[in-house]
C-alpha cells in the first residue's frame, strides 16, 4: 500500500469527562473507521482518554498565516473587548 | 503429582505456548509493517499475546509447584515440549496471511475464552475475562482487514484467498480434544473445544462471505501441536526467541 495515498485524519482526545477533546495529533487511514481504530493504538495506549473523534484534516477550514495581522489582531488598544475586569466564583476553574 | 493438577498443568503450558509463539510471530512485524500505523497496531497485539502468554505460564508455575518460572517455561523447553496449534507457529508470510492466520484465530479466541471465563478455577476465568476484551478488538481489526483485501484489488482479494487456502487445514486441531483434557472439562476447568466450531463457523464464514472469498473445501487437516508434533518453522521461531537465555544462562534485563 502506498502510504502518500491514504488521507490525513487529525485526532481529538477527550482525557477525562467534562473536558473538551483535545487534539493530539494526526495519523493516515483509509477511512474515518480505521482511522479511529489507528487512533486507539496510536495515541490511546495507556488510557489516556474516554472518547475519540477523527476528522478528515481535508475537511477543516484554516485561519492563513498571512491573514494573522488584519484578521487575529486582538485590538489590544479596545479592553473591554476582553471579559478580563469581572470576578470569577472559584468554581469556575475553565474560563 | 495427581492427575488432575498434571492436565491443569499441561492445559496451562499449552495455552501459554498458543499465546507466545504467535506473539512473537506477530512482533517480526515490527518496523517491517506496511504503514506505520499499522506496524503499531500489529505490536499492540503481538503484545497482548505476550502478556497473555506471561499470565498462562506464571499460573502453569504456580500449579507446578517445583520452583520452575515463567521464564524457565518460555526459554527452557524445546519443540517437542511445546503444546500449541500449529496454525500459531507458521511464518508471517505477507500481510494478507497474517491478518487470514488472524481472522481465524481471534475468531476462535472469541469463543474459546468466552467458555474459559466460565470455569471453576477462579485464575483461568480471570485470565479469560482479561484475553476477551483484548480479543473482541483483535477480530474487530482482523475482520476489518479480510474485508478491505477480500474486497479490494485483483491481487489483494488473491493473496488473501490464496492465504485461507494455505490455513484452512490448520484449523481442525483447534477443535480437537487433548487425552488429558476432557478429565478437565468434566471437573468444570476446561472447555470443551469440539463444541465450539459452529460458532467460529458463522463468523469466519460470514467475513469471508462479505469479503467476496470462497469458503476452502474441509478436504485437508493437520493437527499434532498439542501433542508436541510441530511443523519444521518452530524450531526457528524458537531458536530465535531462546538463543539469549541458551548462550547467557540467567541472563536479566
Amino acid at each position: 500500500m502506498n502510504r502518500q495515498s491514504l488521507p490525513l485524519f487529525e485526532i481529538f482526545i477527550r482525557s477525562k469527562r467534562g473536558l473538551d477533546h483535545r487534539h493530539v495529533g494526526s495519523l493516515h487511514a483509509e477511512d474515518p473507521a480505521q482511522a479511529m481504530d489507528y487512533a486507539r493504538d496510536v495515541y490511546l495506549r495507556r488510557s489516556e482518554g474516554v472518547s475519540i473523534w477523527v476528522v478528515r484534516s481535508s475537511d477543516i477550514t484554516a485561519s492563513q498565516e498571512s491573514d494573522v495581522e488584519s484578521f487575529l489582531d486582538p485590538m489590544d488598544d479596545k479592553p473591554y473587548r476582553h471579559a478580563t475586569h469581572y470576578k470569577l466564583p472559584k468554581e469556575v476553574d475553565n474560563m | 503429582m495427581e492427575f488432575q493438577q498434571k492436565s491443569l498443568l499441561n492445559y496451562c503450558i499449552a495455552l501459554g505456548d498458543d499465546s507466545l509463539t504467535l506473539g512473537h510471530r506477530l512482533s517480526e512485524w515490527c518496523r517491517n509493517g506496511p504503514f506505520l500505523e499499522e506496524d503499531l497496531a500489529l505490536t499492540n497485539v503481538s503484545l497482548d499475546f505476550i502478556g497473555r502468554a506471561r499470565l498462562f505460564y506464571s499460573y502453569a508455575a504456580e500449579v507446578e509447584g517445583q520452583g520452575r518460572s515463567e521464564d524457565d517455561l518460555a526459554y527452557l523447553r524445546d519443540c517437542r515440549e511445546y503444546r500449541n496449534f500449529l496454525i500459531n507457529e507458521l511464518p508471517i508470510g505477507d500481510f494478507a496471511f497474517t491478518m487470514a492466520r488472524q481472522l481465524m484465530v481471534d475468531a476462535y479466541d472469541m469463543v474459546f475464552f468466552a467458555g474459559l471465563a466460565q470455569s471453576k478455577d477462579p485464575m483461568l476465568a480471570a485470565i479469560a475475562a482479561k484475553a476477551i476484551k483484548e480479543s473482541r478488538y483483535h477480530l474487530r481489526r482482523s475482520e476489518d482487514w479480510i474485508k478491505r483485501l477480500g474486497d479490494g484489488t485483483e491481487e489483494s482479494h488473491e493473496r488473501v484467498q490464496n492465504a485461507f487456502n494455505q490455513l484452512w487445514g490448520y484449523a481442525a486441531e483447534m477443535f480437537e480434544m487433548a487425552d488429558d483434557e476432557q478429565q478437565l472439562v468434566d471437573a468444570g476447568i476446561a472447555v470443551n473445544r469440539s463444541e465450539l466450531k459452529p460458532d467460529w463457523t458463522s463468523t469466519v464464514h460470514s467475513v469471508l462471505k462479505e469479503a467476496t472469498l470462497d469458503i476452502p473445501a474441509d478436504d485437508w487437516a493437520i493437527g499434532g501441536g498439542r501433542e508436541g508434533e510441530h511443523t519444521e518453522h518452530l524450531g526457528f521461531l524458537l531458536a530465535e526467541l531462546q538463543f539469549l537465555q541458551r548462550t547467557y544462562p540467567g541472563q536479566q534485563w
